[in-house]
């Protein structure tokens, strides 16, 4: 029973890798846009930011584009689903008798593999702008884990998207629009320590803050302090139970989501 | 007999909008049943309610012999569904797609690899194989939605306008595809705006309006409803047609009507046949020359007509909902 839920879901992962390729286009401008950010930021504001106890500002802002761009995942999903339901697949899918699970973790796993291409693209670049990691294997190992478990978990947050708009042009906007405050209100491009009072506060409490403080932490990049809160000390243990949560409310979300769907 | 398919009082209101008001279905195993109706006259709500994908607001619905509403798990393994619109993904090949399907019904790969080329074979699909669905023209698609519904040879099969968007010769084969399924044991729901595809197809027509059954039976049955045959003969000179109009008067009893500027003279006839041959016999003993000569059976159009107050294909009539009940009660 297991076995054959399991096999529904690699059989669906496989139906959206199959896409990847043949709709280049979605996979350039994926990888792109966190190329650009890479460049644009690092050489842009480079020089201007300083970071509070001192380090380079290109070795502090990868781990922020890396959470940054992983956090994306939510539009890719939701799009992909919206779209599947458009189109009536997502009806016939759900006329199969598959699990009722296997069309969300499909899709959401062929987007957990799009995203560790894309990471594995930035990590190139990041290197090329003089990018380097300053821990053991085990501490960046734990990072990169840490980054994609929240690609997947965004992509939950996206599945419950898409299936809620339905129509892949709202699903594109609304992926993305909260995700904009969300990435910037934190300390991924800039240290908090130059945001007003009230903000800073926000920026402290935002997971996103978390993520890029336990990249930092284990990848050994210049991390400055974040604040005397929970997640302030603690942003590794605080990013995996941040994770932990994501996936306790948004995959049973989207899963029930997707059984009572109707595409009209 | 048994019933592959059996709905009692299923009811789907959408606000104001009444998709479904209370139908009654029961087809025998092994049949054909056609869904007959105009757009909006609830056909495709009727069958995303029986394929488990839309919850009614009331009713009982029996798929091969399973409560839908209570166990739609246990009916998705049964059933196949070619919507109304294809439900493919445009991005894999042909072949990709069937195989997806054939794998998403638990085949093992090579079962749903065989599955896939055998079908994609049967539908003439072969050379398109390995190109990617974007490329397919409509007709094309439809036939590979089809083929995706049948990957398992499923019991019960729903086809939401099955030929519609075919030409000619793609609706022929799909008719021989779908008679097949049906010598193999299979039944079949299918919905049609086309009087023929019913005529042709189905040994049960049902005829939907405004969410109701106005009409059930077999297509001689519903034209026998009414009424029966015409005879119409056509002469040559306008000289001839108090002759014919004299012999067609004797031969069916009733008063033909005339129509001078075609030269064609019609009359009911209640003996068929018997009727036109004994016309042809007598106009020939009469010496008139006759262009043409016909026996008209009602079609399904003039048995629509009648049922619904409506043609099938004049669209979303605005006909307020109570019309309907009117017409059939
Ligand atoms: N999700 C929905 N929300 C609101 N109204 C709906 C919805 N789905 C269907 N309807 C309405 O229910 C009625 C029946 O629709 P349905 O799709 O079953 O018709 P149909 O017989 O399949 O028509 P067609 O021949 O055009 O496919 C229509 O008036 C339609 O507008
Ligand atoms: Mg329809």
């Amino acid at each position: 029973m297991i076995a054959s839920q399991i096999q529904d879901g690699l059989v669906l992962t496989k139906r959206s890798l199959l896409r990847i390729p043949r709709v280049p286009e979605t996979l350039m401008f994926a990888t792109i846009q966190p190329i650009l950010f890479v460049f644009l930021f690092a050489y842009v504001f480079g020089g201007a930011v300083p970071i509070p106890g001192g380090g380079d500002y290109k070795e502090f802002l990868l781990p922020g584009i890396f959470v940054q761009t992983v956090s994306f995942a939510t539009a890719t999903t939701a799009v992909g689903l919206a779209e599947d339901m458009s189109k009536g697949l997502v009806d016939r899918f759900r006329s199969l008798p598959i699990a009722r699970s296997a069309v969300l973790v499909g899709r959401t796993t062929a987007d957990l593999v799009l995203n560790v291409f894309i990471m594995f693209v930035m990590t190139i670049c990041g290197l090329l702008v003089g990018w380097r990691v300053h821990t053991d294997a085990a501490h960046v190992a734990e990072a990169y884990v840490l980054i994609a478990l929240l690609s997947l978990a965004m992509s939950w947050i996206g599945a419950l998207i898409g299936m809620s708009v339905r129509s892949p042009e709202v699903a594109s906007s609304a992926g993305i629009i909260w995700l904009f405050p969300v990435t910037f209100v934190s300390n991924a491009f800039v240290p908090t320590q130059h945001m007003p009072g009230w903000l800073r506060v926000i920026a402290e409490w935002n997971p996103v803050s978390s993520f890029c403080a336990a990249a930092r932490d284990l990848f050994g990049n210049p991390n400055p302090f974040l604040g005397d809160s929970l997640p302030g000390r603690h942003p590794v243990a605080v990013s995996w139970a941040w994770l932990v949560v994501l996936f306790v409310v948004f995959v049973p979300l989207a899963v029930r989501r997707y059984r009572l769907a109707t595409s009209r | 007999m048994t019933h592959a398919i059996e709905v009692e009082g299923l009811v789907k209101h959408y606000g104001e909008v009444k998709a479904l008001d209370g139908i009654d279905l029961a087809v025998p195993e092994g049949t054909v049943l056609a869904l007959l109706g105009p757009n909006g006259a609830g056909k495709t709500t009727a069958v995303r309610i029986l394929t488990t994908l839309l919850r009614p607001d009331a009713g009982r619905a029996m798929v091969a012999g399973i409560d839908v509403l209570a166990e739609p798990a246990r009916v998705r393994p049964l059933i196949g569904l070619s919507g109304q619109s294809a439900a493919v993904d445009e991005r894999l090949t042909g072949r990709e797609n069937l195989v997806m399907f054939g794998r998403l019904y638990r085949l093992d790969k090579a079962t749903a690899t065989g599955r896939a080329a055998e079908l994609l074979e049967r539908f003439g699909l072969s050379d398109a194989a390995t190109r990617v669905v974007q490329t397919y023209s409509g007709g094309m698609r439809r036939r590979l939605d089809l083929a995706a519904a049948l990957v398992v040879s499923p019991p019960v099969i729903f086809l939401d306008e099955p030929t519609t968007g075919l030409d000619p010769r793609a609706r022929a084969d799909m008719w021989e595809v779908i008679a097949e399924l049906v010598a193999a044991g299979s039944t079949v729901l299918l919905t049609t705006q086309y009087l023929e595809e019913a005529d042709r197809l189905a040994d049960t027509i049902a005829v939907v309006d405004h969410g109701r059954v106005i009409a059930e039976g077999t297509a001689d049955e519903l034209k026998a409803r009414i009424g029966g045959e015409t005879l119409e003969v056509v002469v040559a000179t306008d000289d001839e047609l108090p002759v014919a109009q004299k012999v067609l008067a004797s031969v069916s009893g009733s008063e033909p009507v005339v129509d001078r500027h075609t030269r064609r003279v019609q009359v009911p006839v209640g003996t068929g046949v018997a009727a036109l041959v004994e016309t042809v016999r007598r106009l020939a003993d009469e010496q008139v020359t006759v262009l043409d000569v016909a026996l008209h059976r009602p079609t399904l159009d003039d048995v629509f007509l009648t049922l619904t107050g409506h043609a099938a294909e004049d669209a979303d009539s605005s006909q307020p909902a109570g019309t309907a009940a009117e017409v059939s009660s």
